[in-house]
């Protein structure tokens, strides 16, 4: 009985499991979202190849992505509130739901069991299963004191001890949600955390979480070792005192860039890079650059920073040594070079250039373009390496 | 704050907008699409790429109903201070912004 049933089971699985699904590993794979046409596509970073498209995604203008701990499964926030769990060796959409009205990216819990999408509409965070998408638990935000609606939150990103960490945009607010009991959320609230929240980050170690304030100077930082010590800003007197110039597109602190004992962070209506000494937190230095940064990213290793700009500045790219704190290149890859992406070790990076309708590959040792590959109207870009790393 | 920065210049803006306004038919089919573009991926890195939404609120008709073309067209032109709403005075001239509130009042899916 167990025998045929064994031979019967022999005989499906290659039929369901594996009809067009690729046999390998994923680790150097990755995908692009071509925001326009609501699709992505599956990368081969190895052989700079395109493995799949995968269309039917919804409304993917500024949509990220995390990874499942197996590297096999990419998690998609779409800005329609739209989550979908893709199969990248399969090429196929598994599951797909709009959780909300409008959505501004997501978290995977440290032990990959649950998804969490913070919405702009209605405020709040909504955390699923990664198994099936299934709800866990639904976070409204603090409603607004004219009533009708919640505040957005923004600056979501998973915490060691099963946490997730958010703020609130319109009132000032940073939470951190306990998750180890999924069925029972322990929120702890921060108010006056500072003027208008745009994003946030948790440094790679998990200790810190930090925010961005637009309607003020300075950052918020908590922490997370010592949340009762409650958040504090830091480096308040940045560019005290000076007009700051209008801002066409926010700056992402995602891909705030620690080299060393030193972060790099894209200051926000000055067209300048902030080095920031994290034993103190103190500043150290500002590189002034081409334009409104809006990602600055460093090279695995912490040697190189790239950084893009904000329109209209967004067609340029520029390199700095961490070293010398020097620009060691600027150059022009095409308007809208929205996204960069490092291969895991930091020998390539992966630039989206929408207007252009491609992505360029370059060697950071060279600084030269070594590949193209097509992608429609590409933003953003997202390795598998991220599954194994805090905050991405 | 918004008001206070915007009244004593309200009527002087308002008087420019609307004798440039003559010139709303100058604008190239080619600069149109220019701005349509312009609309879908840059106003929409805030306002969502289909203008549902996003940090700033969605940019629908039902929402400017009330609102003159020439109160639409000057918050694009100089933005919202104290908000991230940046003035779009640099890129796009009076005409052009004039010509943007129509298409958003009518209500355009970019
Ligand atoms: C950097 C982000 C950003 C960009 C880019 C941006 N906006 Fe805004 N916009 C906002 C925010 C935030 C608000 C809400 C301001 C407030 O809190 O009152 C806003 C408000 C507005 C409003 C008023 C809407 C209302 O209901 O009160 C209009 C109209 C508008 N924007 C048009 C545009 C247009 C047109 C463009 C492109 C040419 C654009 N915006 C680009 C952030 C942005």
């Amino acid at each position: 009985m167990m025998r045929t049933l064994l031979v019967i089971l022999m005989f499906l699985s290659p039929l369901t499991a594996t009809a067009e699904c690729l046999t390998r590993g994923t680790g150097d794979l990755g995908i692009v979202i071509e925001r326009a046409s609501g699709s992505i596509k599956v990368l081969d970073t190895s052989r700079h190849e395109v493995l799949f498209r995968v269309e039917g995604l919804g409304d993917l203008s500024h949509a990220s992505a995390v990874y499942s701990r197996d590297g096999r499964y990419a998690f998609l926030f779409g800005r329609d509130g739209g989550l979908s769990k893709v199969d990248i060796l399969c090429g196929t959409i598994v599951k797909r739901l709009v959780q909300g009205g409008n959505s501004i990216g997501g978290a995977i819990s440290q032990d990959g069991s649950l998804v969490a999408v913070s919405n702009y509409e209605p405020g709040g965070v909504k955390i699923f299963s990664a198994e099936d998408l299934s709800p866990v638990a639904d976070i409204p935000a603090t409603p607004l004191e004219t009533g009708e609606k919640l505040s957005k939150t923004v600056g979501l990103v998973d915490a060691p001890g099963q946490r997730f960490a958010v703020s609130l945009y319109d009132t000032g607010e940073s939470w951190i949600i306990d998750m180890q009991d999924p069925k029972a959320p322990v929120i702890r609230r921060f108010t006056d955390i500072g003027r208008l929240p745009y994003d946030a980050l948790i440094t790679p170690d998990g200790r810190y979480y930090i925010t961005g304030l637009f309607g003020q100077d300075g950052l918020s930082l908590l922490d997370l070792w010592y949340p009762e010590k409650g958040p504090r800003l830091i480096l308040e007197n940045y560019g005290k005192g000076e007009e700051k110039l209008p801002v066409y597109k926010m700056p992402h602190l995602e891909g705030w860039a620690i080299a060393g004992h030193r972060a790099f962070l894209p200051a926000v209506g000055r067209h300048e890079v902030l080095v920031v000494d994290m034993s103190n937190w103190s500043q150290v230095a500002r590189i002034p650059v081409h334009g409104q940064p809006v990602f600055v990213m460093a090279r695995p290793d912490g040697r190189q920073i790239w950084i893009n700009y904000a329109f209209p500045d967004n067609d340029t790219i520029q390199v700095i040594d961490t070293e010398s704190l020097q620009i060691v290149k600027t150059f022009k890859p095409g308007k809208g070079a929205l996204h960069m992406e490092f291969t895991p070790r930091g020998e390539e990076v992966w630039i989206s250039i929408r207007d252009k309708d491609e992505i360029q590959v370059y060697d950071t040792q060279t600084l030269e373009q070594t590949h193209s590959l097509p992608a429609e109207k590409p933003s953003g870009i997202f390795f598998t390496s991220r599954a194994h790393r805090t905050g991405l | 704050m918004r008001l206070k920065r915007s009244l004593p210049n309200l009527l002087l803006i308002a008087f420019t907008i609307i004798v440039s306004g003559l010139a709303i038919a100058d604008i190239t089919p080619e600069r149109q699409a220019e701005l349509i573009y312009l609309l879908r991926h840059d106003c929409g890195s805030c306002h969502g790429m289909r203008l549902e939404g996003g940090l700033g609120p969605a940019l629908k008709p039902e929402r400017f109903r009330h609102w003159s073309t020439e109160t639409l067209a000057m918050t694009i032109l100089y933005g919202r201070s104290g908000t991230p709403m940046p003035p779009w005075g640099p890129f796009i001239t009076e005409p052009e912004a004039l010509w943007l509130a129509g298409q958003l009042k009518k209500g355009i899916q970019p």
